[in-house]
């Protein structure tokens, strides 16, 4: 869940054969200082699956099986290993490897790592690029596995399945984007939370009167801004309009997106000033310090507050009505979880490890290292939850519809190198969206044409 | 391939020699053309497709100038990237080099404590760029950097897009003064001291000796200098990325570019185009430069 800035080092290992040494990524490969060209490879385990080539084995399965993981920072990385630990343990003479890469070079060069040697099963998103890479062929079908799935939700399910209705993900965690705010900071000023968009501007009015920053906002990393696209866009047109317009097939000139545009820049000065050189890491620090009073942002911002009574502290309300006749039911709840590669070594293991990880003992697991985030299995114990994981447990419930993340629910090279840009240029100068949108539409029409 | 018959002198090598020349010929030709040629022709031909980096390259489809005229009509980060990496290259024409320049003959003239100053400058180049990029960020967040707690300030200097070129410019001039000043220093110690005592005999003062006694001199360590600083410019790329991955007001071709291939994003074909065009550049400046080497010779 937290993306750090780094650079691409992964990249040896993961060249496809039918490019190997022939295009260009060899130059940058050799501009990025990764000179381990010749390296490439021979990183999959060998196993010895004792079970047939289709279906979940029921008795325990025997080899290796590799895992990839983006879980890089220290933290979640010793939750995957638990319970992947522990999935070892219930099935002796089966041994997990991990390979751990870092989140943001996992995510960037996953294209050739699918296309190279990947691992038996790896982590992913649910969304868009989950059914790109099954209608490309490149991950496994595992509508098997989900035939013994329970506790899932169907709204899980149907994220989990592509667009030909077989299923090729397994959920794992997942975590609400909502506006945050410090309770002790409503109490001692007497503000109420927002219900409306007039609401809102009122609360920020104040907010500025007594010396804060209405809604901190930090946009260095250029995808943090999608978030607060993204609500203000399910309040305005809500989910159905957010899903076609993010699979390209509404235009980026239509007067909706103008307006979702108009009422982000009839907001923006209650955004912290100078977002574009700041990361959400000191945005949240801001909200942390009582310096700004609320915060459009993923339920991952608690770690950067202190476990215990500051983290209680942290609580959040769903993005204000804007429309009436729209509502507040759709939510923004990326899910993470596993896929497993179209020609795993070792597919029994694999689709037992699968299977394992859809159960409440594993997404406990999970969940011991990131509170921030909640179970995805419906009868996964929640005694042991904080007051954020609880309410955020509610709150993905009770909301009719779930989005994804901008850059999770479009082309990946749409949003990130027209939206970026684009949203980044919006926040510098509010004034010319028509500009803007004529820009972003006809690189839409390039992008998704071609 | 490498033998030829009418030419005397291998026909004297014995067949061992001959096999010895022959590979000595043949394996660098072909990790050339292997890693040098056939990725730029591959970069070139790809920039008229929409590969999109998956599947065989037999599935690629052409769509002729498409990716050009996109770039230079609808994307809006290509303009601006030409004009800072010209800035880029002007800032280190002009201030960078000279400045390193004058620190290797300030050290070189031998002032006082200059083991410490030579290591303290020389040592951005020696830093992992992560870290410079850390330190960086250190000295210019917004909110928590040192720059705008001494000052007081609010200027948001990575993140405001008339003022993060410059703050980068500082950082990479930071870096390339350290560099220059160890190349020039080198060819400063070689410089016969009785050329400098003939002058001083002569009664040229000290900037007189430096500009019409030891700069001509040191014509190859110039060319060298400029050759660097030319390179540098043009790969201008590291420290940029480290900050803000190139994006508003630090667009270079370069970033544009990774962005466009190297990311989730995979727009082979589009990035290939952008990669020719900074081919095109390169190739352009690297021939005039030629031109000039050449002529002077």
């Amino acid at each position: 869940m937290t993306r750090p800035s780094s650079e691409a080092e992964y990249l040896a290992r993961m060249v496809p054969p039918s490019v190997r040494g022939v295009d260009r990524r060899t130059l940058l490969r050799g501009a990025l200082g990764v000179g381990a060209l010749l390296g490439a490879g021979g990183l999959a385990a060998c196993s010895s699956g004792s079970t047939g080539s289709t279906g979940v084995p029921t008795g325990a399965v025997t080899g290796t099986v590799t895992v990839g993981s983006n879980q890089s920072d220290a933290v979640p990385k010793a939750a995957v290993q638990s319970y992947m630990d522990a999935f070892a343990k219930a099935n002796p003479g089966t041994t997990v490897k991990i390979n751990t890469v870092d989140h943001n070079s996992f995510q960037e060069n996953i294209n050739n790592y699918l296309q190279g040697s990947p691992d038996d099963v790896f982590t992913w998103f649910a969304g868009y690029r989950m059914q790109f890479f099954a209608e490309k062929g490149l991950v496994g079908d595992i509508s098997d596995v989900w035939k013994n799935i329970t506790g899932m939700s169907d709204a899980l399910k149907k994220a989990s399945t592509a667009a030909d209705g077989k299923q090729y993900f397994v959920p794992i965690t997942n975590y609400p984007w909502a506006v945050f705010y410090r309770k002790s900071l409503f109490q001692e000023k007497g503000y109420e939370v927002p219900k409306t968009l007039d609401d809102l501007n009122a609360l920020g009015a104040q907010m500025k009167k007594d010396g804060l920053a209405p809604i901190a906002f930090g946009d260095k990393d250029g995808w943090p801004a999608m978030g607060t696209f993204d609500q203000i866009n399910l309040r305005v047109n809500g989910y159905d309009f957010h899903v076609s317009l993010m699979a390209g097939k509404e235009s980026w000139t239509d007067p909706k997106v103008k307006k979702v545009f108009d009422t982000w820049a009839g907001i923006l000065p209650l955004h912290q000033a100078d977002s574009l050189g700041r990361t959400w890491q000191e945005a949240a620090q801001s909200l942390q310090q009582k310096k700004s009073g609320m915060y459009v942002l993923g339920s991952f911002l608690a770690q950067q507050f202190t476990k215990g009574a500051e983290q209680d502290d942290l609580d959040f309300f769903t993005f204000p009505e804007i429309d009436s006749t729209i509502g507040t039911d759709a939510i923004e709840a990326p899910i993470d979880g596993y896929m497993m590669s179209a020609k795993p070594k070792n597919e029994g293991g694999a689709k037992k490890l699968l299977q394992y990880i859809s159960q409440p003992e594993a997404q406990l697991l999970a969940l011991k290292a990131d509170p921030s985030v909640i179970a995805t299995n419906q009868t996964a114990d929640t005694s042991g939850y904080t007051a954020l994981q609880k309410k955020s447990l509610e709150y993905v419930k009770s909301a009719k519809s779930i989005a994804q993340f901008m850059d999770r629910d479009t082309r990946p090279d749409f949003a990130s190198t027209v939206m970026i840009p684009a949203i980044q240029s919006f926040i510098k100068n509010p004034k010319d969206i028509d500009g803007l949108l004529t820009s972003i539409e006809a690189q839409k029409k390039s992008i998704f044409g071609s | 391939m490498a033998s030829k018959r009418k030419y005397k002198g291998i026909d004297q090598l014995s067949t061992r020699d001959k096999v010895v020349v022959s590979l000595m010929v043949i394996v660098p030709t072909l990790i050339v053309l292997w890693l040098v040629w056939l990725p730029a022709i591959g970069s070139v031909l790809l920039s008229f497709t929409n590969w999109d980096g998956i599947g065989p390259l037999s599935g690629i489809k052409s769509v002729g100038l498409q990716n050009y005229r996109d770039i230079a009509t609808i994307y809006p980060p290509f303009w601006p990237a030409i004009q800072h990496n010209l800035i880029w290259l002007a800032v280190m024409f002009l201030v960078a080099t000279p400045l390193g320049m004058l620190f290797a003959v300030l050290v070189d003239r031998g002032v006082a404590g200059t083991r410490f100053y030579q290591t303290s400058i020389y040592l951005p180049v020696v830093l992992s760029l992560a870290l410079i990029g850390f330190i960086w960020q250190l000295i210019y967040s917004r909110d928590q950097g040192l720059i705008n707690a001494i000052t007081g300030g609010t200027t948001d200097w990575y993140g405001d897009p008339n003022v993060n070129l410059w703050a980068a410019l500082v950082a990479a001039s930071w870096r390339h003064a350290g560099y220059i000043m160890l190349l020039y220093l080198a060819g400063l110690k070689g410089v016969d001291p009785s050329l400098r005592e003939a002058a001083k005999i002569d009664g040229a003062s000290e900037s007189q000796t430096f500009f019409k006694v030891v700069f001509p001199v040191m014509r190859p360590i110039n060319i060298i200098v400029l050759v660097v600083t030319f390179i540098e410019s043009l790969r201008a790329f590291d420290l940029v990325w480290v900050i803000n991955k190139g994006r508003n007001g630090l667009e270079l071709i370069s970033t544009l570019v990774t962005q466009n291939v190297v990311g989730e994003a995979s727009r082979i074909g589009f990035g290939s185009a952008l990669a020719t065009i900074m081919l095109l550049i390169s190739s352009v400046l690297v021939f005039i430069y030629l031109r000039i080497a050449m002529k002077e010779d």
